[in-house]
């Protein structure tokens, strides 16, 4: 059994496993904070609801679907000078946060888009009919009736992040995807590879538990 | 145990009150690809304040809009629309907002906050309002939640209540901004018949005691019976016919309308006349109202002609507040003319069938 760990430098696996959680964090903070007005909009100017406005939810329906179209290995290359550009740099935790915002961003503002479109239209009838502004129709009504809704889009959204940082490794972005190509990988090191393994689906488990129990505890229905 | 009120309760003549509602040649178009559907013919309307007005009619024919249009969650594409003294056809956004405040509403299928308390949703309308403290509006939420017997409910969200108890809490959260007028839309339509009983109760002591003046609209007959002063009758985007509950309802005229008062009586009208075919002797039909209900008229008038009288199929009831009676009668032997005329002065509606 030593043997078979010989290649593990734990201080390593745990800065690795640090950049990890950091580019998730990162990344996931902007994704919501992006996303969910995008989302909303998405929402609002859709067929038949509050700004119907064809024209414009065509076009946001059309970038949202150009990004996720786009495989994720592909946006990172593509991105690097708007990263550089952004941040300084295209390596590190820094350089690897704009492209997983851009690649989780149009996933998850659909993904809010459909919770939305889950909440039952009477609900906004009613909020209109009390005299409602718009703004208070999204706030009071809407993003607390589609809550549970958000909440698993949230976790789904971040489970797809920790797979993208896992692949952000390949254009130097650290974290333990970067851990498995390089040493896992290219030098054969299972050891090191099982490890890594072990530790991102201990962490997507965490995730989905998490958000899982927080949906239940928001849902009222 | 609830007692009869023997003195018919008065209702108020529209035209002599101030209304609360004025419908100018209202009407609304909707454009469904690309061709114009109208959703409402031209309409005039008054409702006048205090009192409860009814609109029946059956899905499609045009009432829900109406209903919409009142607080302007439908734009009418022409007329004028005045509610108590504003033309709401010309508010701007701001305007309309502080308007529909005045209107409160409440829905078939409650339209409650999931996220929400009961007593969050009854001071969701409050919140937004903006006007009142916190401490100003838990003691409104109170006082509402009371009215409508859910005191001990506060807390709970919305799907640990029954139907019945949903709509108690649509009820309150309608009134929290102490509106002059409730709109329900169909708002019994999802419960069963005794918690339609109750609501109905509850929505007629609020009219009472508040005097807010109630507009419902409904496809059951049975639901403007029970609370309604005033009703009219929709199909096909118009009102065919208008006026007191009592004059609609035992005198319709409209086929729309007689098919509503035959479906609310169970009554297939083609099987009772043949059945009818085989009986002897006149057949009349008699409509009593208020007092008249209860007097001994058939045998005095039996006795005083010599006629016989058997009953065919008759209803004793109550329209809101006031009893009536419907007999159909078919009369044999003595002096039938007589008996006739005696009815006809009494003051009871005569209507001779064959």
């Amino acid at each position: 059994m030593d043997a078979f760990f010989v290649n593990i430098d734990w201080y390593e696996i745990w800065l690795a496993t640090l950049d990890t959680l950091l580019m998730l964090g990162g990344s996931l903070l902007f994704t919501v904070v992006l996303g969910l007005p995008l989302g909303v909009l998405l929402f609002l100017t859709g067929p038949r609801q509050l700004f119907d406005n064809r024209p414009l939810y065509a076009l946001l329906s059309f970038v949202v679907n150009v990004l996720r179209s786009l495989p994720f290995i592909i946006l990172l290359i593509v991105m690097i000078p708007f990263t550089v550009l952004l941040t300084g740099t295209s390596l590190g935790v820094a350089g690897a946060i704009p492209p997983l915002v851009v690649g989780t961003t149009p996933f998850f503002a659909r993904l809010v888009e459909t919770a939305l479109r889950e909440v039952d239209r009477g609900i906004i009838e009613a909020t209109q009919a009390m005299g409602a502004t718009t703004r208070q129709i999204i706030t009071s009504a809407l993003l607390p009736e589609a809550r549970p809704g958000i909440i698993a889009a949230i976790t789904v959204t971040a489970i797809t992040l920790v797979s993208y940082t896992a692949m952000a490794g390949v254009v130097g972005a650290g974290g333990l995807g970067d851990l498995a190509i390089r040493f896992g990988y290219q030098r054969f090191q299972t050891d090191v590879m099982v490890v890594t393994v072990v530790l991102l689906l201990v962490l997507v488990q965490i995730l989905q538990s998490v958000g899982d129990r927080l949906v239940v505890h928001f849902s009222r229905k | 145990m609830r007692h009869f009120c023997l003195v018919p309760r008065t209702v108020t003549h529209p035209q002599g009150l101030h209304p609360v509602i004025e419908f100018q040649r209202v009407q609304k178009t909707y454009r469904v690809a690309g061709r114009d559907v109208p959703a409402l013919q031209a309409t005039d309307l008054r409702v006048a304040a205090g009192e409860v007005f009814g609109l029946i009619g059956h899905s499609g024919a045009g009432k829900s809009t109406l209903l919409r249009l009142i607080n302007r969650l439908e734009n009418p594409t022409g007329g004028r629309i005045i509610v108590d003294g504003e033309d709401i056809t010309a508010l701007d956004a701001d305007g309309l907002r502080r308007f529909r405040r005045r209107v409160g509403m409440i829905f078939q299928h409650f339209n409650l906050l999931s996220s929400r308390t009961v007593a969050d949703n009854v001071a969701l309308p409050l919140r937004l309002a903006g006007e009142l403290s916190v401490a100003d509006i838990d003691r409104r939420v109170a006082e509402l939640l009371r009215r409508v017997g859910l005191e001990d409910h506060a807390r709970k969200y919305p799907a640990q209540l029954s139907g019945g108890q949903k709509q108690r809490v649509g009820i309150a959260r309608a009134l929290a901004t102490d509106p002059k007028i409730l709109l329900c839309d169909e708002a019994t339509s999802a419960l069963d018949p005794q918690t339609t009983a109750q609501v109905l109760q509850l929505l007629g002591e609020i009219n009472r005691e508040l005097g807010l003046t109630i507009v419902l609209i409904t496809h059951e007959m049975d639901v403007i019976r029970r609370v309604c002063d005033r009703v009219a009758v929709m199909d096909a985007g118009r009102i065919v016919e208008q006026g007191t509950v009592a004059q609609v309802f035992l005198h319709p005229t409209h086929p729309t309308t007689r098919r509503f008062v035959l479906e609310d009586e169970s009554i297939d009208e083609q099987e009772q006349y043949e059945d009818f075919a085989n009986v002897p002797g006149r057949i009349l039909r008699l409509t009593f109202q208020g007092e008249a209900t209860y007097r001994p008229l058939l045998g005095t008038v039996a006795r005083e002609t010599g006629v016989d009288y058997s009953i065919l199929a008759g209803r004793i009831d109550r329209i809101k507040d006031t009893p009536y009676g419907q007999l159909t009668l078919a009369l044999t032997g003595g002096d039938v003319d007589a008996a006739l005329s005696r009815l006809q002065a009494a003051e009871v509606h005569v209507e001779v069938l064959r």
